[in-house]
C-alpha cells in the first residue's frame, strides 16, 4: 500500500508576544535606530504547538484525531494543508488534498448561492468545468434550489452551512483534511456529513479528521492519533486511543472539577460552587459515566456568609447547546430555611443515567431570597457519557442515535414471526 | 526564486480570475451609480486639474487640449493608484482565507491588479470618445501602448506585492499608504507634461518608472513624435527590479502569513 501521508519529526513553534512587539513599522525602525547591533531577542514566550511529530498514512486509511481543545490538533491540519509551516521536519503529501478546516470558506455575503458555490468550488481547488457539471448535484444536495440567485446573507446559518459543505461533499480528491466539522449544525446537517465521510471511506479515499465526537471517530475511523500539547501520545485502534484518552478526564476528575476561578460567571457571589465531583452510589470516586449508570455528582459551594432559602440548580446541555433537563432544588420544593458560613456540598443523585454516549456540558446556578442570583457558571463542567452496551444487545449506540434512551422493550406480533417461519420452510 | 513558485501560480490560474472576478462583482454590487464610477472619477479630476492647472495656472499640454491631455493622464493613474491602495489590504482583507486554505499567496494582490483593469477599459472608452470630440487622431505609435501598459500593470504588481506583504507584518503600512499614493500623484507627470521640467529634475523623475509610462502612454496615444526612449527604458528596468526584489520579499514572508495574519 502506498503512503498518503508521511510526517517526519515535525515540530512547530509559535513566539507569543511577538505580535505586540513589533507590529508597527515606526517601532520596528526607531529601535533599529536606538540600537543597530543589538539583536531584538529578548526572552520571547515560545509555545511549541507541535513537537517532534512523526506518523505516516496509508492510502485508504481513515485516521480520527483527537485531543483537548489547544493540544496542536489543528496546527497539525493546516501543517499537513500547506497552510503553516512546520519550523522543522518535513511533511510529504502526495496525490489531490483537499482540506475542509471550515465551512464554507470565502463566502461572500453579496453574492448569489450560485456565484458562491462556483467561488468556494475554485478556492477548495475544483476546476470550473467541474463545479459546473456537479451544479445540479449540489445544489439539491444543499437543498437551496429556490434561492440559488438570492444573495447568501439573506441565507440563514442553516442554509450556508449546507451550501457550504454540499460543495465540500462533491470534492473528489484523493486525501480529505476535515477539521472538527461536525461540531456545527443540526443533528440531520452531521447525519449528512458522516454519511458523505463514510462514502468516501468506502470509495478507498484516505481521511484524516478532527472530532471531539468519540462515537464518530469510533464508528468511522480505522485507527486514531491522540495529540497533547503537541505530541503524539498515542497511535492505534480508536477503541483503545479513545479509552485512554477518556481516561484521562477521569484522573482529572479524581480529585475535583475546580470551579473556583471559572469564566463566564454572574450573580452576587455570597455563596459560590467551588468544585463537581463524580461519584458511584457507595461514594467512591467513577472512572467514567456510562449510558445506564447510577451516579452521584456532587457539588461543592463555600459560602461567605449565612445565606436564607437558597435554590441550587443545574442545566443540562447537549455539546451542541440544546438543553436536555433543567433541574433544580426549588423544582422539587426543597426548602432549605439557612446555609451556614464556610464549606459545604449538595448531592444529585441520578438512579439511571438515561443520556446515549456523547459530550455534554452543564451550567449551574444557586438562587435565594436575598438575591435573585447568587451565582451562575455557564457550561462550567462536561459530563462525557462513554459508549454502553444499554440494550444488552451487544449493539452500541451513539449520538447518532439520539440524546436519550427510555427503558423500553420490542414486541414482534406471532403471526409475523411465525409468517416468516412459514417462508422458510417452504423454500 | 525556484520555478516551483511560478509553477504554482500557474496551476492556480482559475482560481486568481475567480478572486478577480469577485472583486468585479462586489464592488458594482454594493455601489448605487455601479460601474460608472470608473469614469466619474477621473472625469472629475479631470475637471478640477482643467480649471486649476489648464486655466489659472497656464500649465503647457504638449499641444493637446488640457482635458484631454490630463483624462488621458488620469486613466492609467486612477488604475494604478487604486491598485496599490486595495493590494495592500489585499492579504490583511483576506486572513480568514490564508488562515483556512492553501493557494499561493500572490494571488490576492494580484487578483486586485487583474479587477482593476476592468474600470481601465471603461476609463478608456471615455478617453476615446474624448479624443473623437477633440479631433486628435492617434497615429501608427498607437500599437506602442500595450507595451506602456503591461508595464504600468508589472509595476503595479511588484509594489502590490511588497505593500501587501509589509501590511501583514506592521499594520502602520495602512496609514502610510494613502500618504505614499499622494506624494507619488506628484512625481508623476500627470498635472505636467515630462517636458515642462529642467533636465535635472527630469533625470531625477526617471526613477519613477511610473513617469516612463505614462509619458510614454501619452506619447504613443497621441503620437505627438517625440518619444523618450531612454525615460522608458529606464522605467523598464527599474520595473525588472522592483519585481524580482517584490517577488523575493513576499516569497520570504509569505511562509509565516497564515501564523500572523
Amino acid at each position: 500500500m502506498s503512503q498518503a501521508i508521511a510526517v517526519e519529526k515535525v515540530s512547530k513553534k509559535f513566539i507569543l508576544g511577538a505580535l505586540q512587539r513589533d507590529t508597527m513599522l515606526r517601532e520596528r525602525l526607531i529601535s533599529m535606530l536606538r540600537a543597530p547591533f543589538r539583536r531584538r531577542s529578548a526572552a520571547p514566550n515560545v509555545l511549541w504547538a507541535l513537537r517532534d511529530v512523526s506518523f505516516g498514512v496509508d492510502a485508504g486509511e481513515v485516521v480520527g484525531i483527537i485531543g483537548r481543545n489547544g493540544a496542536g490538533k489543528s496546527t497539525l491540519l493546516k501543517v499537513l494543508s500547506n497552510i503553516t509551516y512546520p519550523t522543522s521536519g518535513e511533511v510529504h503529501v502526495s496525490g489531490r488534498v483537499a482540506s475542509l478546516l471550515e465551512v464554507g470558506t470565502g463566502f461572500h455575503e453579496e453574492l448569489t448561492g450560485r456565484e458562491n458555490i462556483y467561488l468556494n468550488g475554485s478556492i477548495l481547488g475544483m476546476k470550473h468545468g467541474e463545479v459546473a457539471s456537479k451544479l445540479d448535484s449540489i445544489v439539491e444536495f444543499a437543498g437551496v434550489a429556490q434561492f440559488l440567485d438570492t444573495p447568501i446573507k439573506r441565507y440563514s446559518t442553516g442554509m450556508r452551512l449546507r451550501l457550504g459543505f454540499a460543495v465540500a461533499a462533491h470534492l473528489d480528491p484523493d486525501l480529505l483534511i476535515v477539521d472538527e466539522v461536525l461540531a456545527v449544525g443540526d443533528a440531520g446537517f452531521q447525519r449528512k456529513c458522516l454519511n458523505a465521510m463514510d462514502g468516501l471511506r468506502s470509495g478507498g479515499r484516505t481521511v484524516l479528521f478532527v472530532s471531539h465526537n468519540m462515537a464518530a471517530v469510533e464508528n468511522l475511523c480505522s485507527r486514531c492519533l491522540w495529540i497533547d500539547a503537541g505530541r503524539v501520545v498515542k497511535d492505534g485502534a480508536p477503541r483503545e486511543v479513545i479509552e485512554a484518552y477518556m481516561n484521562t478526564f477521569a484522573n482529572a476528575r479524581d480529585g475535583m472539577a475546580d470551579l473556583r476561578s471559572a469564566k463566564d460567571r454572574r450573580g452576587s457571589g455570597e455563596i459560590r460552587y467551588t468544585g463537581v465531583e463524580y461519584l458511584n452510589t457507595s461514594g467512591e470516586p467513577l472512572q467514567a459515566v456510562r449510558s445506564g449508570d447510577s451516579l452521584v455528582i456532587r457539588f461543592h459551594y463555600h459560602a461567605n456568609q449565612p445565606i436564607a432559602y437558597p435554590s441550587f440548580g443545574f442545566r443540562l446541555y447537549t455539546e451542541f447547546g440544546t438543553l436536555v433537563t433543567d433541574t433544580s432544588t426549588w423544582h422539587h420544593a426543597i426548602d432549605i430555611p439557612l446555609v451556614p458560613p464556610g464549606d459545604g456540598y449538595i448531592d444529585l443523585q441520578i438512579d439511571f443515567l438515561n443520556l446515549l454516549p456523547a459530550h455534554y456540558f452543564f451550567s449551574l446556578w444557586i438562587t435565594g431570597a436575598a438575591s435573585p442570583v447568587h451565582d451562575n457558571i455557564e457550561h462550567c463542567a462536561q459530563l462525557e457519557v462513554g459508549l454502553a452496551n444499554v440494550y444488552s444487545s451487544g449493539r452500541m449506540l451513539d449520538s447518532r442515535s439520539g440524546i436519550v434512551f427510555f427503558p423500553q422493550r420490542w414486541k414482534v406480533n406471532e403471526p409475523v414471526l411465525a409468517g416468516a417461519h412459514g417462508k422458510t420452510e417452504e423454500t | 526564486m525556484n520555478s516551483g513558485w511560478f509553477k504554482d501560480f500557474w496551476r492556480y490560474r482559475e482560481l486568481l480570475y475567480f478572486l478577480a472576478w469577485r472583486d468585479v462583482k462586489v464592488r458594482y454590487k454594493q455601489a448605487a451609480l455601479g460601474a460608472s464610477w470608473a469614469v466619474i472619477q477621473p472625469l472629475l479630476t479631470m475637471v478640477i486639474f482643467t480649471l486649476f492647472f489648464g486655466r489659472l495656472a497656464r500649465v503647457p499640454s504638449d499641444g493637446i487640449p488640457y482635458p484631454l491631455f490630463s483624462f488621458c493622464s488620469l486613466v492609467p493613474w486612477t488604475y494604478f493608484s487604486t491598485t496599490l491602495s486595495q493590494a495592500g489590504n489585499s492579504l490583511v482583507g483576506n486572513s480568514s482565507l490564508i488562515t483556512k486554505v492553501y493557494f499561493p499567496r500572490a494571488l490576492l494582490p494580484a487578483a486586485t491588479v487583474l479587477s482593476g483593469l476592468v474600470d481601465f477599459v471603461m476609463g478608456a472608452v471615455f478617453l476615446a470618445l474624448m479624443m473623437i470630440y477633440y479631433h486628435v487622431k492617434p497615429g501608427w505609435s498607437l500599437f506602442l501602448v500595450p507595451f506602456f501598459l503591461g508595464g504600468m500593470i508589472l509595476l503595479a504588481f511588484s509594489v502590490s506585492m511588497i505593500l501587501a506583504a509589509m501590511n501583514v507584518r506592521y499594520r502602520d503600512v495602512k496609514y502610510a499608504l494613502p500618504f505614499l499614493v499622494q506624494i507619488w500623484l506628484f512625481v508623476t507627470p500627470i498635472i505636467y507634461p515630462i517636458a515642462f521640467l529642467t533636465p535635472k529634475m527630469k533625470r531625477f523623475l526617471a526613477l519613477n518608472p511610473m513617469a516612463g509610462f505614462l509619458e510614454g502612454f501619452r506619447s504613443s496615444l497621441f503620437n505627438t513624435g517625440h518619444m523618450d526612449w531612454r525615460l522608458a527604458g529606464t522605467a523598464v528596468i527599474i520595473t525588472a527590479i522592483l519585481l524580482v526584489v517584490g517577488a523575493t520579499y513576499f516569497r520570504r514572508t509569505e511562509r509565516s502569513f497564515a501564523d500572523i495574519v
